[in-house]
């Protein structure tokens, strides 16, 4: 288990992190979700005893990050945010060389990395540095687990990776929670949000809220609806400038917008655009994702 | 231990594999040996020497004769003004200008004295004093032989110190075994101290050490899988630098290997630990290379490989003292052309492992306070 307690991390007069307090059950697949800048990174870089917190307290399967940090190394597998292997060291050379330094060997735990490095074996030969996004990650990952961890802490391991890719690495992370390994993961995308088991949405160094992604979407407190007409952009004006409308963003090719009147409905709101001039509109009832909630709760902390 | 080995089989792989790294280990000593000892070369040779000649007497031939006969000048006569001859100086055609004014012959029959006009283009300091030192020279020896003629005298006998000089450890005052030396410490300074701080700037800018961070790897560990590999680089270049000489340029070897390769040591850690030092201070790899530049550059020129250190100035002397290469350079000499011992250079090899172990604290104490 995971337990951070009242975490804060200030550099010099920025503040990165604000009390934070969050649980991470074992064998959990955990999600960190915000835009860049949230504070995403510092706070695996805590879990991770990259840094030490200017205040409160984490530990890891009640190892504590400060304290006991060496015994927390032999049993944390991290993949920071930018690749981080030796690029002039060929894909077999980098696991060799992680799987040494944590005392062990390749065929001790290829059992937990067959899936990911099957696939990269191909090319073994090949030196880090040539090999593609995709490819990159997977080494990453098999170099994060070759010492068969406790928990996983990936930063941002699906950015600037092809939408195949991505399904494949996500694929691959439900195999590895299967061992019985522990996973915190971190994304910039809302849709990754819903693959985890809970995640935590967090904004301008601060956890807005914790649970699964289905609760979170459930939770959504008003009436959304998806709002499309012949012109977009004079749509998000109108819209924008609408009193009755609470909320309003685009999702895609509709807009995703709330009203201030709870009982207000669709007709009403599709009348008012008609009024405005808009052809075509269509206004219809629709269910709130991560994303939705995430600017709900955002719009909230700004209010 | 086994930690270390893993982290030394890396880095080694590393280094064989970097296509920039291999020429600099090879190529660079042979061609700093061979080129820089050759160039950096003080002897002159090849004077340009216009003679204006307004007497155009017997004497003034002679004398003009003189310098002919002498291997280290060209000599043009000049018909024109002496204003005019100036003309080759500005254009670098001539290095200095004689200019021998009329009646140069009746004023030494008449009144045993004459005068003589030196021009030297002293930009260049050094070859302009001993361009003045070799024509001096040719012109006194001009002058006994026309006391003698014109006095009808024999040199007037008196009492003189006869002196006999020999030149120790350098007899042949061969400038390029006195340069060699020094050229030898700065290629092995440039491993110690620019490839480490490279090599170790590198894991900071590609990210690597992150990851390194998060394993088990104790710091200890990583700065000897890091360091060692380049004091043996740096040991090997020694060794290597030094066959160059002794094969090619006839180098001596008057003292004794162990004293050499002692001193060696101890130098290269004050090398590797700048190297390390640089590198904590620094993100990226330009940064440390400029930096690296700019106290190479400065270390040199004080060092004394070019110019005495002792005739420098006071407090270039008091600043000497944080100067690696200057003690290595002094004690190099010693060794390889003096013969001198271990216990010769002693106090330099002390003064090297204070600063080896001062610099090494600085630089640990850095290097666990910001990685």
């Amino acid at each position: 288990m995971i337990s951070i307690q009242n975490i804060s991390k200030n550099f010099g007069d920025v503040s990165a992190l604000r009390d934070i307090n969050l649980e991470i059950k074992d064998g959990e697949l955990f999600g960190l979700i915000g835009p860049d800048g949230a504070g995403k990174s510092t706070l695996m870089r805590l879990m991770t005893t990259l840094y030490v917190p200017n205040q409160g307290q984490i530990t890891m399967n009640s190892r504590h990050t400060v304290k006991d940090y060496k015994a927390i190394r032999n049993h944390v597998g991290y993949m920071p945010g930018k690749f981080s292997l030796y690029q002039d060291l060929s894909v077999e050379e980098n696991l060799a060389f992680y799987a040494s330094v944590f005392g062990s060997t390749i065929e001790d735990n290829y059992d937990l990395v067959k899936d990911v490095y099957e696939q990269i074996a191909p090319f073994k030969k090949r030196l880090a540095g040539r090999l593609s996004g995709g490819m990159k990650q997977k080494l990453a990952l098999s170099c994060a687990l070759i010492h068969r961890p406790e928990i996983l802490i990936l930063d941002e391991p699906t950015t600037g990776v092809d939408a195949v890719s991505r399904k494949e690495f996500w694929e691959m992370l439900k195999k590895v929670q299967k061992t019985g390994i522990t996973i915190v993961v971190s994304t910039p995308y809302m849709d990754e949000a819903s693959l985890c088991d809970r995640v935590a949405l967090m904004q301008k160094g601060e956890v807005l809220k914790v649970d699964t992604p289905e609760a979170i979407m459930k939770s959504f407190p008003k009436k959304l609806f998806a709002v499309k007409s012949e012109n977009q952009y004079a749509l998000l004006n109108d819209l924008k400038s609408n009193e009755h409308v609470y909320s309003v963003f685009t999702f895609g090719q509709y807009m995703h917008v709330t009203l201030v009147d709870e009982n207000g409905n669709m007709e009403d709101l599709s009348a008012s655009l008609q009024e405005n001039g808009h052809e075509e509109v269509e206004v219809k009832q629709t269910d709130a994702g991560i994303e939705d909630m995430f600017m709900y709760l955002m719009n909230l902390e700004n209010e | 231990m086994r930690t270390i080995s893993y982290i030394l089989r890396k880095e080694f792989t590393q280094i064989f594999r970097n296509k920039t790294m291999l020429p600099i280990i090879f190529v660079m000593p042979i061609v700093q040996l061979v080129v820089l000892v050759f160039a950096a070369n003080m002897e002159l040779k090849n004077i340009d020497m216009t003679v204006v000649d307004r007497d155009k007497s017997l004497t003034s031939q002679r004398l003009i004769a003189k310098f002919i006969g002498s291997p280290y000048y060209n000599v043009t006569y000049s018909e024109e003004s002496i204003d005019k001859s100036v003309d080759d100086l500005y254009a670098d055609k001539s290095d200095m200008i004689l200019n021998i004014p009329q009646n140069f012959e009746r004023d030494l029959h008449n009144y045993k004295t004459a005068d003589l006009q030196v021009l030297i283009n002293a930009i260049n300091n050094t070859s302009a004093s001993l361009m003045n030192a070799y024509t001096n020279s040719i012109v006194m020896d001009y002058n006994k032989d026309i006391i003698v003629e014109i006095t009808n005298k024999k040199m007037p006998q008196t009492a003189t110190f006869n002196i006999e000089s020999s030149f120790w450890y350098n007899p042949e005052l061969n400038y390029k075994i006195y340069m060699l030396p020094g050229i030898l410490v700065v290629l092995v300074t440039v491993i110690g101290m620019f490839l480490t701080a490279l090599n170790l700037v590198r894991e900071k800018e590609i990210g690597t050490i992150e990851q390194i961070n998060v394993t088990p790897i104790k710091k200890h560990h990583l700065l000897i899988g890091k360091l060692v590999p380049f004091w043996i680089i740096g040991m090997f270049e020694l060794v290597f630098g030094l066959s160059i000489g002794l094969l090619f340029f006839h180098l001596p070897f008057e003292g004794s290997v162990i004293a050499l390769f002692g001193f060696g040591t101890i130098y290269l850690l004050v090398a590797l630990g700048i190297g390390l030092f640089l590198s904590t201070i620094t993100e990226n790899q330009q940064q440390v290379m400029f930096l690296a530049y700019f106290f190479m550059l400065t270390f040199i020129l004080m060092s004394g490989i070019f110019t005495p250190a002792d005739s420098m100035p006071d407090w270039a002397q008091t600043v000497n003292h944080i100067n690696p290469f200057y003690y290595f350079i002094r004690a190099i000499r010693m060794i390889l052309l003096k013969g001198s011992s271990f216990a010769n250079v002693l106090p330099e090899a002390l003064s090297l492992a204070t600063y080896a172990l001062v610099i090494f604290s600085l630089a640990l104490w850095k290097y666990k306070k910001t990685v």
